[in-house]
């Protein structure tokens, strides 16, 4: 039986220099959604978030239900993955520019991002898409919010999270590629299984 | 005090929105389950775990199972003697508001070339609305979709060339599967639509995924289709959630037309492992049954 491996923010390289595509990891610290609207907001516009530094911290494809207890405060209703790809015109750029070092989402990224994850010591990971209230219960408080003019899915959320997971490293730092491998994979089979036909 | 009609129409319709959002369908339900306990590689078994974990906790904690509630997409089947049509638009878009505050639901809806958010998923031709109408019928019948991101990302549609046939069909679809399904949450339920141009084939191909799982095309081949390409998609596993597994799909539903012998057009629209349907039956006198959900209903379970 192995031991969890759990990633802590602020993310060193060191932290994630040896981890290779399929491992399985988890989050402890501080967390950012971030995918359309921020990633346009970053790359495109050159602004940043006030209250959350990307440098060595890690941010989730993401758009959250948020729900208000009793006592008015926000919370995590339901937070699962959304699909990484989208971001793929400008996740390299992002890393770049941001230094994160830890990317979250669903599926995978494609060549142009995990050149960028070898480059400046970076990795995606899948977490399950669709489970959505099994990643809210990870979610210890929502302690942020930055861009709410860009509406509920597309805003930054902040959040502090405990033993955030399971997440699936998709891109390591040497930029292996696990859903690209895989897709190579599906691709023999399909013609494997059309060719039968 | 007797309720006025509009009022009972509307939270029938926010009532089946919440248990869409919070709890699948039966049939998807079942075909999840079957799908995990039949699974046999150790990596995919302990996804399906997790996503068995979080249909639990969803139904636990009343929340909806997936943060993506959608867009709001209503089918009508309108009986040409139900008493209250004029009520039918007005009724939907009150109840989706109503359940987007309520459920709550994410509000999704953003204005078509723009980043603004309407903040309820009530905006500009949302919630989308279809109607047919149903002669001789006095009920009401209302299916509801929630248009997910994710599985509405690998969606599209195509004319091909009558000679490209059957096989050209499948790599269409194979192809679109294995490039995009595996973002797109699998396994999936893979709605194909066969008509005449792009429009109805992919209007076609909504209408078989909104069919329930178990059920087979009235077309006798094309229902021979249907096991034909699960089987083989099956054999190429991108499930669960493009890791790899022992499938790809949970269905494969098929609809299909008459089409002009010049072109065969196929549509493909995708639903994820939590593909969220529900279906509503308003009688007359507004006594109503939720059919999608039997399960959780009086006497269920």
């Amino acid at each position: 039986m192995s031991v969890k491996k759990i990633l802590t923010t602020p993310i060193s390289y060191e932290q994630i220099r040896d981890l290779r595509i399929g491992d399985t990891v988890y989050l402890t610290g501080m967390l950012a959604t971030c995918r359309d609207g921020g990633h346009g907001r970053v790359v495109r516009d050159g602004i940043f978030p006030e209250q959350f530094d990307f440098r060595d911290g890690a941010v989730f494809h993401a758009g959250p239900i948020v729900g208000k207890d009793e006592n008015g405060r926000q919370y995590m209703v339901s937070i699962g993955p959304t699909t990484s790809r989208r971001m793929e015109s400008v996740e390299a750029e992002f890393i770049e520019k941001t230094g994160v070092r830890l990317i979250i989402g669903k599926g995978g990224m494609m060549a142009k991002t995990a050149e960028a994850c070898r480059k400046f010591g970076a990795i995606h990971c899948a977490f399950p898409g669709g489970c959505a209230v099994v990643a809210a219960q990870r979610v210890e408080e929502i302690t942020g919010l930055e861009w709410p003019d860009l509406g509920m899915p597309e805003a930054l959320w902040i959040m502090r999270v405990n033993e955030f997971g399971p997440l699936v490293v998709s891109v390591d730092t040497e930029g292996n590629n696990l859903f690209e491998q895989n897709k190579a994979v599906y691709r023999e089979k399909m013609e494997e299984v059309l060719g039968a036909g | 005090m007797d309720i006025p009609a509009r009022e009972k129409l509307v939270s029938a319709v926010a009532e089946m929105i919440a248990l869409t959002a919070i709890h699948l369908s039966d049939d998807v339900d079942a075909a999840l389950r079957r799908a995990a306990a039949a699974e046999t590689n150790e990596a995919a078994r302990t996804m399906y775990g997790c996503m068995l974990e979080d249909l639990e906790l969803a139904d636990r904690l009343n929340r909806p199972i997936c943060q993506d509630t959608g867009v709001l997409q209503f089918f009508v089947e309108a009986g040409t003697g139900f008493p209250y049509l004029d009520e039918i638009k007005d009724a939907l878009t009150e109840a989706t508001a109503r359940a987007t505050a309520q459920t709550p639901l994410r509000p999704n809806v953003t204005e078509p070339l723009g980043e603004h958010n309407t903040g309820n998923n009530v905006g500009f031709g949302a919630p989308y609305i279809e109607y047919e109408l149903v002669p001789g019928s006095t009920d009401l019948r209302i299916r509801l979709y929630m248009a997910g991101g994710g599985c509405s990302l690998p969606g599209r549609s195509k004319v091909l060339m009558p000679l490209e046939g059957t096989e050209g069909i499948k790599r269409f679809v194979c192809e679109t599967v294995v490039e995009w399904g595996v973002n797109a949450c699998p396994p999936l339920v893979l709605g194909i639509g066969i008509g005449t141009c792009a429009v109805t084939a992919a209007q076609l191909s909504k209408k078989a995924l909104l069919r329930p799982i178990g059920t087979h095309s009235s077309d006798p081949k094309a229902a021979a289709l249907e096991e034909e390409m699960k089987r083989d998609l099956d054999r190429i596993g991108i499930a669960p959630l493009g890791f790899g597994g022992d499938r790809s799909v949970l269905s494969v539903n098929i609809e299909c037309a008459g089409r002009h012998p010049a072109t065969l057009g196929v549509g493909i629209t995708t639903g994820c492992w939590a593909t969220r349907r529900g279906e509503l039956l308003i009688h007359a006198d507004l006594s109503c049954e939720i059919l999608s959900h039997r399960r959780l209903m009086k006497g269920g379970r």
